[in-house]
C-alpha cells in the first residue's frame, strides 16, 4: 500500500490488486461508520481507493491503520445480487474467437462466475465487475448507442449499461432489470463490493 | 412561479451539488462558481443550499408570475426589470420580466430568487448534471419554474455582487499529484496556458505547451477529484469542474485548489499555475 495526495482534502491509496482495493474500501467504510474517519466520498478504482473530502492530518491517520483483509470482509458479508441475463450479444462470436473459446464456453464462464463489483464509473450505476478471468480488448470504434441493459466485456471487467449510451464494450448479453433508479436507496443496484451472479434467463 | 421567456444558450438550475455518490458513478455537479451562488442566496435570505440559476455568457429572461426578490451575482452583466436597468437586490413585481444581459466580464451569472427554485430534488440535489443527465432539464423557452416560499427578507446587503479577481489572467494554486511522477520537466509551472473554447461544465480545457510523459502505458481507472488536472495523450491539460466523471483513466498531474475562478474564465484567458506546498 502506498498513499498519494490528491489535492488538499483527498488521499489516494494504491493497492496491489482489486482484492486489496476491496479490503481497504471495506475498512474505510467501517471506520467511517464508527466515526473514526471523516470523509465525504470513498471511491474505489481498478487499483486504488480514493478518500475524498478528508480532514487535514488524515494521511497520518490512514497510514497508521492496521488490519487484515480477511478480518474486514468477515465484518459483514457482501450482499449477493442475481441478475437475470440473456446471452445473445452481438459480439459474442468475436469475443469467443478472441479468447480461443466457443461461444457456449464463454457463456458457461460468465454464468458460472461469482463477480465482485470492483468500482463504478462511466455513468451512474455502471459497475465494473471482476472475477471471470477473461481479458478482452475494447471495440476499435465505440458504438454510437448501446441499449440499456446490455452486458459487455472490456479489459478485465464485465459491465452492464444502466442507461442507453455510446459504448466501446463488446456485447455478450442483456438484462431487462433496472440497475439505476434515483428513487431507490441506494440508487444503484450494483454497488462496490457487491457479489453478482448473471443467471441465464 | 417563473416563466422562462429566453433561456439563453445554457441556463441550468444549480445548488451546491450531490456529493457522496461518487462511488456509484454519480458526478458531484452543482454551481461552477459556488461562491457566487452562495452570495446570491445570502442576498435574498435563502439558505446556502437553495437552488438558483446558472447562465452561460448570454444571460436569460424570466417573467415573474408572482412578485419575487432577486439577486444576480457572478459575471458582470446588465440586469433589467421590464427594460429598466437595476442593481443590487431587486424586488420584481408580479408580471414583470427580469432580464440578465450578456456577460461583459466573466461567463456565468447566478440568479437567486427568494424561496429558491423548488424543482424536485434528485439524490438530494436540484442541480442539472450535464454529464450524466441527472437532475432537472436545462432551461428552455416557455418552461415554468416553481419558486419556494421566501423565509426571510434578506441578509447583509454589503456583500459584493461580483468577484474581484482578474478574469483574463488567472493564477491558480496547484497541489502536485497524485500522478506527477508520470511526467517529466516543469512545464506546468513554467508556461502560461490558454482557456480553450471547448471548455464546459465537465472541464476547463487548456492549450499550451504539451506536458511530457516520463512513462508510457495506460493508467487503470481511478477516482478523480474536483480540480484534478488530467493529462490525456495529447499532453494538453484538462481541469475537472463540477460535472466531471467520477473515475478517469488519464494521469492527474496535480489538483487545482480553487476551481471557482475557472467558472468565469472566458475562452482565450491566460492560466498560470503556482505550486502549493
Amino acid at each position: 500500500m502506498r498513499l498519494r495526495r490528491a489535492g488538499a482534502s483527498a488521499l489516494l491509496i494504491e493497492c496491489r490488486d482489486g482484492a486489496e482495493v476491496e479490503a481497504w474500501r471495506r475498512e474505510a467504510c467501517r471506520r467511517r461508520d464508527t466515526g473514526e474517519l471523516r470523509v465525504i466520498d470513498i471511491v474505489p478504482g481498478a487499483r486504488t481507493l480514493l478518500l475524498d473530502g478528508v480532514e487535514p492530518g488524515a494521511e497520518a491517520v490512514v497510514s497508521a491503520w492496521s488490519f487484515s483483509g480477511g478480518a474486514a470482509s468477515a465484518h459483514r458479508p457482501a450482499p449477493l445480487v442475481e441478475i437475470q441475463a440473456v446471452f445473445d450479444g452481438g459480439d459474442l462470436e468475436d469475443v469467443a474467437s478472441l479468447l480461443g473459446m466457443s461461444p457456449s464456453g464463454v457463456i458457461a464462464r460468465l454464468a458460472g462466475t461469482e463477480f465482485t463489483v470492483a468500482f463504478c464509473g462511466f455513468a451512474p450505476g455502471f459497475a465494473y465487475m471482476r472475477g471471470h478471468g477473461l481479458t478482452v480488448p475494447r471495440l476499435d470504434a465505440p458504438r454510437p448507442r448501446v441499449p440499456a441493459g446490455s452486458i459487455g466485456l472490456a479489459g478485465e471487467y464485465c459491465g452492464i449499461y444502466p442507461t442507453a449510451s455510446p459504448g466501446g464494450w463488446r456485447l455478450v448479453g442483456r438484462t431487462s432489470e433496472t440497475l439505476f433508479d434515483v428513487r431507490r436507496d441506494p440508487p444503484a443496484r450494483l454497488t462496490p463490493g457487491t457479489r453478482v451472479r448473471l443467471v441465464a434467463a | 412561479m417563473i416563466t422562462v421567456v429566453r433561456a439563453g444558450p445554457l441556463t441550468t438550475i444549480q445548488d451546491q451539488g450531490r456529493p457522496a455518490y461518487a462511488h456509484l458513478g454519480v458526478p458531484r455537479s452543482g454551481a461552477l462558481d459556488t461562491g457566487a451562488l452562495r452570495r446570491a442566496n445570502a442576498l435574498v435570505g435563502n439558505p446556502v443550499d437553495a437552488a438558483g440559476l446558472e447562465t452561460t455568457l448570454m444571460g436569460c429572461a424570466l417573467r415573474f408570475e408572482r412578485a419575487g426578490r432577486v439577486a444576480v451575482t457572478g459575471a458582470v452583466a446588465v440586469i433589467k426589470v421590464d427594460k429598466v436597468p437595476v442593481s443590487g437586490v431587486v424586488d420584481v413585481p408580479a408580471g414583470a420580466v427580469l432580464e440578465v444581459g450578456r456577460a461583459t466580464r466573466g461567463v456565468r451569472s447566478y440568479v437567486a430568487v427568494a424561496g429558491g427554485i423548488e424543482v424536485e430534488p434528485v439524490l438530494g440535489s436540484r442541480s442539472t448534471d450535464t454529464l450524466s443527465g441527472l437532475g432537472p432539464p436545462r432551461l428552455v423557452d416557455g418552461m415554468s419554474l416553481p419558486v419556494g416560499d421566501a423565509s426571510s427578507t434578506g441578509h447583509s446587503l454589503s456583500i459584493d455582487v461580483h468577484d474581484l479577481y482578474d478574469l483574463s489572467d488567472l493564477e491558480l494554486g496547484v497541489w502536485l499529484g497524485p500522478r506527477d511522477d508520470w511526467f517529466e520537466g516543469n512545464e506546468l509551472f513554467e508556461n502560461p496556458y490558454t482557456v480553450s473554447p471547448m471548455s464546459n461544465r465537465v472541464g476547463c480545457r487548456l492549450s499550451g505547451d504539451a506536458l511530457r510523459r516520463s512513462r508510457g502505458g495506460e493508467l487503470p481507472p481511478e477516482g478523480v477529484v474536483l480540480g484534478a488536472i488530467q493529462v490525456p495523450a495529447d499532453g494538453q491539460p484538462l481541469i475537472f469542474l463540477a460535472d466531471h466523471p467520477t473515475t478517469g483513466g488519464y494521469p492527474v498531474i496535480g489538483v487545482v485548489e480553487d476551481v471557482t475562478p475557472l467558472a468565469q474564465a472566458r475562452p482565450g484567458s491566460t492560466v498560470r499555475f503556482r505550486a502549493l506546498h
